[in-house]
């Protein structure tokens, strides 16, 4: 069938806020639905509360409105827009949710707008715990015991039908598994049936016999109006059944099923997809199987475009939210091509040729006192995905990715191998499993030990043993005495050269990773990039799209032309996740319109930077040196860009500038100075620009020291950080010692500040691009919230309200004479606290920041854009620069202290916001404004 | 080439020249045969002993084989029917409570030579722009240029008569399951058991003929039906075998079915042009269109033949499935006769299940000519 004429505007509902377990995924899957429409001649409405994000940039939709995720808003949308049809499946639980609220309401209906994408009374068959079940037993689909509970009363007598505890507990209608949980104890019961009671919406929670332990496995799957059904992508659970999926390591394809199994799985999802009403769509499914006897029970299904949906386009190449959005308007599978090889059909299933491990990214660290074992509530903030030939080169790929400060899987320097700590470890559920397996299997484990206490699929922990076992050969060995095939075999099993310095220093003298590098230089070990191509070589296929590996062929052409390489953001954490995507998505638009080859590294699969057709190339690579370079050294860009992927892009420009890689825009020694807090005060004071009083210290002693002359509170600052990791507010000496004990544990590298902390001040936030000649002001925010909360976690407010015209004066001219000084080119952020007219510079950060898409959205300006087109040479006067803001647009930060219950929700300098949404007012009566201005205080803390 | 090792174990050698340098798996030794890719993830197993696959040697696209081990359930035949198999990364640790041996010992059992740790991708896409060819697997210390000659001796597939090789020697029945309703003759030019599995789950009783049985033999049984199976090599070669049967069926009105090889033989009894491929199909993942329904089908394919689209076709069958990837006929209905034929593989195993519902239409020509 083709696509349908009787429709023409379509409303595209978006996810709002960043949150835990619905992440940026939806904006690349918003992206793909909004060019997938506009291509086909459809006009496009978009609503969408999160301004860090390309789907809500203007290029992508005919209509957009930046507004609440509220039924009040969808009303006034369609009042003014008149849509005919809905496509509220690319939003994630969010945009589900709201439109089966509208459902309900018979809205839909009486305004004649047609849900295309999803079935609503699927949805309900699929929320509804109860209603899936009766349904799946009619189908002959086996599942755990359980049974609905909407009191305590009944979640105690289920238990006993089931036979006891443990049990696990799952609420209807919420999102990313919240308020679900495995339950061992009867205190945990009462505790978590209530929690959960509470959380779900309809107040239903289900009560389900616990299979933990059992191996788990996701199937990806299209379906079209004619009813046929494809599997784009299976995916196994390194970690068993017990653990959120999006918790877990996962692997891509299956590797452990016989064909047998796998085929039963499929039947089996094929079945449910088309048992839960009519609909042409993206769908998940997720099952378990028994280890001992392969018995098969269905857990769960998503109507709907999903986190894996996301890691399955990214892992297969095949764009799941864009030919989604096809079939939602009426093509069937047979109909549409393979975008990928332009010459086969995209009503397929793809066959890979590598081996893709994903990995989630906890941001525990923020959150003191918080559980860290893993269970059914999603607790990742962020995933890398890693690829490779093998599993054991795309896993050691996946912790190069992480950006936590390792290497690899192990044997990378941080040693610990206490075997009670490894044990315990190993027992509990917690994020670094793979890590400890590898360690018990150094500390001498054999595979079935590890096996009984994990639960572990025993393929993957003999393939954790056979990276064990290369370790243990090549420490007996020397750089001089290693032999090229032994180098290679680590190297094709993933190992990165600091893990093979490592273990040659075992041997004796202490190498380096550069001297490892230089040898395989030598030897010509250098690794080749190959393509994904959704088919395993099958048919020739153009798209740009690379991984790294140590083989034969290389398949990545270098082109002739001038070539930008941009470092993305890596795995989303907190203080570093969807707005750092949307700037590296405009500057590879930036470079590309200014006629570079715009070449794009990342490892982050939720996001639209890792689209295929984004870049002119994608390099799908650890944000790692090693990586990095293996690809600049091919493609020999004329530099790259380091200043929109956040922090992790900025830490590698010190070796950048060693290996005399050229880098745009602001000189390296400005970017680095800026983060030397200790040099950044001498700066301000030769500029006569005041900075609250401060010293720089080293130790408990100094820092009392400090502290007691400048007196307090004082702010305590480690350098190199983000998101203000580590900074703290101490009010007395015992604070500041127990603070400046744990800085010392963590960043010992640095000198850290004690600043005054000034109380009681305004902050702001101004954010500017420079051209060496004139300023772009590309915004000043005031925080609503008084200094000392972190500026990712205030409520910030464009224009100020408050400062007088002598305060705005002072910062423009402050912010003036910073950007001169320092040189810039392109972006300069500085903030600044407020104390009457008096005006104090905090930090200054000369690169794109977390506001940027939220002054480009308040603006609608593309600041983003302006900012790299500046660092690649271009001037402010060619740009029309005009703000079309008409009153306030406020930036409101959202928490995830709801996945975190035993922690108390505080604020201070450190940042706990996993994302944000934007909000346009009139006036100060209105409660987006009035809410935080009278809790404004309220969660300072340290 | 890059990143090969100085120390290797085992060669695979291209009629064409190229040399890949990798390690030995199975038994040690030299096997020559057509060079031919497999996209499936899964089943190996099923791959390696599929009859059709006699004498080729076997790339697995997927990097890891063995994972799950393997299990004496899975086998389609009573042997391994590849002459030698070429993977990236081998498994010997194998984890699937159903297996009964790991992957080494199965090659050990059924004397397999093979070759890992090559660069698999390379040598698909060589095939893939230079059309299927002839390759040596060696363990021997001999020169590469030798090799590289043995390769270019092999025999070529275009003419060869394989299914000699793999068929019975001597008929054999096989009970349906539950009620006998059909009395089925098979004429197996190298039937995979799952086919076997698929007719008797439909209430057909099977007497499994040899490739060259008599037809008096066949005759005397007095089947209600007749299908032919899959198999190796060259079809034009195998035809005359096929001929008499082919020609008694349609003259008594028994309603015929084929697979793959047998839809080639069906195809030719009625004068249709049957060529090499440049590349074959061999997946599980093959779209297929079943053109009265326009339903797709995710099909198991292999085969390396393929019926020429023309305009003869027209006047003597319906062509009912074509390939989504390259139009391909992939089903045919015959005009003249109760007979339809099938290019691919509806038992799959490996692969998806989604054209079982093919035997059905068998047993409803059955029906309606009993």
């Amino acid at each position: 069938m083709p696509k349908r004429d009787d429709i023409h505007k379509i409303l595209i509902i978006g996810s709002g806020p960043i949150v835990i377990g619905q992440a940026c995924e939806f904006d690349y899957s918003g992206t793909q639905a909004c060019k997938s429409l506009r291509e086909e001649g459809y006009e496009v409405v978009l609503i969408n509360s999160n301004p860090a994000t390309i789907m809500t940039d203007p290029m992508m939709a005919d209509a957009i409105y930046l507004q609440p995720l509220t039924p009040a808003s969808i009303k006034e949308i369609v009042e003014k827009e008149r849509p005919d049809a809905v496509l509220p499946t690319m939003g994630g639980q969010t945009a589900l949710n709201l439109a089966r609220e509208l459902y309900l309401d018979g809205y839909w209906e009486k305004e004649n707008i047609a849900v295309i994408g999803v079935d609503m009374d699927a949805v309900n068959i699929t929320e509804d715990r109860q209603l899936f079940r009766n349904l799946m037993e009619d189908i002959g689909i086996t599942q755990c015991r359980s049974r609905t509970a909407e009191s305590l009363l009944d979640a105690k007598e289920i238990v006993e039908e089931l036979g006891g505890l443990p049990i696990v507990i799952r609420p209807s209608f919420t999102l990313g598994g919240t308020g679900g949980g495995i339950v061992w104890t009867a205190d945990e019961l009462e505790r978590k049936v209530l929690r959960g009671l509470e959380l779900s919406p309809v107040h239903q929670v289900l009560i389900e016999e616990s299979i933990v332990g059992w191996k788990e496995y996701e199937l990806e799957l299209l379906r079209d109006a004619n009813d046929n059904v494809v599997i784009i992508c299976s995916i196994e659970n390194v970690d068993p059944m017990g653990v959120h999926t999006g918790d877990s390591v996962t692997v891509a394809p299956t590797q452990t099923l016989p064909d047998k199994t796998y085929q039963r799985l499929r039947d089996a999802a094929i079945k449910m997809m088309r048992s839960i009403g009519t609909f042409a769509g993206g769908c998940n499914v997720q099952f378990a199987v028994s280890p001992d006897n392969e018995t098969l029970v269905a857990i769960e299904i998503n109507p709907r475009v999903s986190r894996s949906s996301a890691l399955a386009s990214k892992a297969t190449g095949y764009p799941i939210a864009k030919i989604a959005t096809k079939l939602a308007i009426g093509y069937t599978l047979d109909e549409l091509p393979n975008p990928i090889t332009g010459v086969s059909s995209a009503c397929f299933e793809p066959s890979i040729d590598y081996v893709v491990v994903k990995s989630p990214r906890f941001n525990f660290d923020k959150f003191p006192g918080v559980d860290e074992t893993l269970s059914t509530q999603m607790k990742a903030v962020g995933e890398a995905m890693a690829i490779g030939r093998t599993f054991t080169e795309a896993l050691n790929k996946a912790w190069q990715s992480l950006e936590i400060g390792r290497a690899g899987l192990g044997a990378d320097g941080y040693e610990e191998l206490d075997p009670r700590e490894v044990s315990h470890r190993l027992k509990h559920p917690f994020w670094d499993r793979t890590l400890q397996i590898r360690n018990a299997c150094k500390l001498g484990a054999s595979v079935e030990e590890i096996q009984d206490i994990t639960k572990f699929d025993p393929w993957f922990i003999s393939q954790i043993q056979t990276l064990v076992t290369l370790e243990n050969k090549a420490e007996g060995k020397t750089l001089e005495t290693i032999t090229y095939d032994e180098l290679l075999e680590l190297k094709q099993h993933g190992f990165s050269d600091v893990q093979i310095a490592w273990l040659l220093s075992k041997g004796g003298d202490t190498v380096h990773e550069d001297q490892v590098r230089e040898k395989r230089k030598t030897q010509k070990l250098t690794p080749v990039f190959k393509m994904v191509d959704t088919c395993a070589g099958e048919f020739p296929a153009q798209t740009p799209y690379y991984y790294s590996t140590y083989e034969g062929e290389n398949e990545s052409v270098k082109t002739d032309r001038e070539k930008v390489v941009i470092l993305g953001s890596g795995p989303n954490r907190i203080g570093q996740g969807i707005e750092f995507d949307y700037s590296c998505v405009h500057a590879v638009l930036a470079a590309k319109e200014m006629g570079y080859e715009a070449i794009m590294i990342n490892c982050n699969p939720e996001t639209v930077s890792t689209d295929f057709d984004v870049a002119d190339k994608l390099y799908f690579e650890p944000i790692f040196w090693e990586r990095v370079m293996d690809i600049i050294d091919f493609e020999q860009p004329k530099g790259v860009i380091l200043q929109v992927g956040g922090q992790t892009a900025l830490k590698l420009g010190k070796r950048f500038k060693e290996a005399g890689i050229h880098i745009f825009g602001t000189e390296f020694e400005w970017i680095d100075f800026a983060e030397d807090r200790g040099e950044f005060t001498k700066f301000l004071t030769k500029l006569d620009i005041p900075f609250p009083k401060y010293g720089a210290a080293r130790s408990v002693e100094d820092a009392i020291t400090i502290a007691e002359e400048i007196g307090y509170p004082v702010l305590i600052r480690p350098s190199y950080v983000l998101g203000g990791q580590g900074m703290r507010i101490a009010v007395k000496e015992d604070e500041l010692r127990r603070y400046v004990d744990t800085i010392l544990k963590t960043h010992p590298e640095n000198d850290f500040l004690i600043d005054r902390y000034l109380e009681q001040a305004v902050e702001v936030d101004f954010d500017s691009v420079f051209d060496g000649e004139e300023l772009h002001e590309s915004g000043i925010m005031q925080h609503i919230e008084p200094a000392g909360v972190h500026s990712g976690d205030s409520t910030a407010v464009i224009p100020t309200y408050t400062l007088s015209d002598g305060v705005l004066s002072t910062l423009r001219d402050y912010q003036k004479r910073i950007a001169k000084a320092m040189n810039i080119v392109g972006f300069l952020n500085v903030q600044y606290a407020v104390k009457g007219e008096d005006v104090y510079v905090l930090e200054a950060n000369p690169r794109s920041t977390r506001t940027i898409p939220f002054l480009a959205k308040a603006h609608d300006r593309p600041e983003a854009m302006v900012g790299v087109k500046v660092m690649l040479g271009a001037k402010l006067k060619e740009f029309d620069l005009t703000s079309k803001l008409e009153g306030w647009a406020i930036k409101e930060p959202v928490f995830p202290f709801d996945k975190f219950p035993e922690v108390k929700k505080e604020l201070g300098p450190e940042m706990k916001s996993t994302g944000e949404s934007i909000y346009f007012m009139d006036n100060f009566e209105d409660e987006h404004f009035r809410k935080p201005y009278e809790f404004k205080n309220l969660y300072l803390s340290k | 080439m890059t990143n090969t090792p100085k120390q290797y174990s085992a060669r695979l050698a291209l009629s064409d020249g190229l040399i890949f340098y990798g390690h030995a798996i199975g038994v040690p030794g030299s096997v020559g045969g057509e060079c031919c890719f497999n996209t499936s993830m899964t089943g190996y197993q099923e791959i390696f002993t599929d009859p059709s696959y006699f004498g080729q040697l076997m790339v697995m696209t997927y990097p890891h084989i063995g994972n799950y081990g393997t299990s004496a359930e899975d086998d389609e035949a009573a042997k391994v029917m590849i002459s030698g198999l070429i993977i990236r990364s081998f498994t010997e640790r194998y984890s699937n409570p159903s297996a009964d041996a790991s992957l080494r010992e199965y090659m050990e059992t059924h004397q397999l030579t093979g070759i890992q740790g090559i660069d698999t991708r390379q040598l698909v896409k060589h095939i893939r722009e230079k059309g299927v060819m002839n390759a040596v697997i060696s363990t021997e210390n001999v020169s590469d240029e030798e090799l590289v000659a043995k390769a270019k001796e092999w025999p070529s597939m275009a003419g060869l008569e394989l299914s000699q090789h793999v068929t019975r020697t001597e008929a054999q029945s096989f009970p349906a399951e539950g009620e006998s309703v059909y009395k089925v003759a098979v004429m197996d030019y190298g039937v995979k058991k799952t086919i076997l599995d698929q007719l008797r789950a439909r209430g057909c009783s099977l007497r499994v003929f040899p490739a060259q049985a008599p037809l008096e033999d066949v005759k005397e049984w007095n089947p209600d039906g007749v299908f032919l199976s899959n198999g190796p090599g060259d079809p034009n070669a195998t035809a005359p075998f096929a001929a008499p049967i082919l020609e008694w069926a349609k003259k008594e009105s028994k309603p015929l079915f084929g697979i793959c090889l047998g839809h080639q033989l069906m195809a030719l009894s009625e004068g249709c042009a049957v060529d090499k491929m440049f590349v074959g199909h061999r997946g599980a993942n093959q779209p297929v269109q079943n053109l009265s329904t326009k339903l797709v089908e995710i099909t198991t394919q292999n085969h390396g033949f393929a019926v020429k689209e023309d305009a003869h076709i027209e006047k003597v069958a319906t062509v009912t499935h074509k390939n989504l990837n390259d139009g391909s006929i992939e089903g045919l209905r015959f005009k003249d006769f109760t007979g339809f034929c099938i290019q691919y593989h509806p038992e799959a195993s490996p692969g998806p299940h989604d054209s079982r519902y093919l035997f059905d239409e068998f047993v409803k020509d059955l029906a309606a000519s009993s």
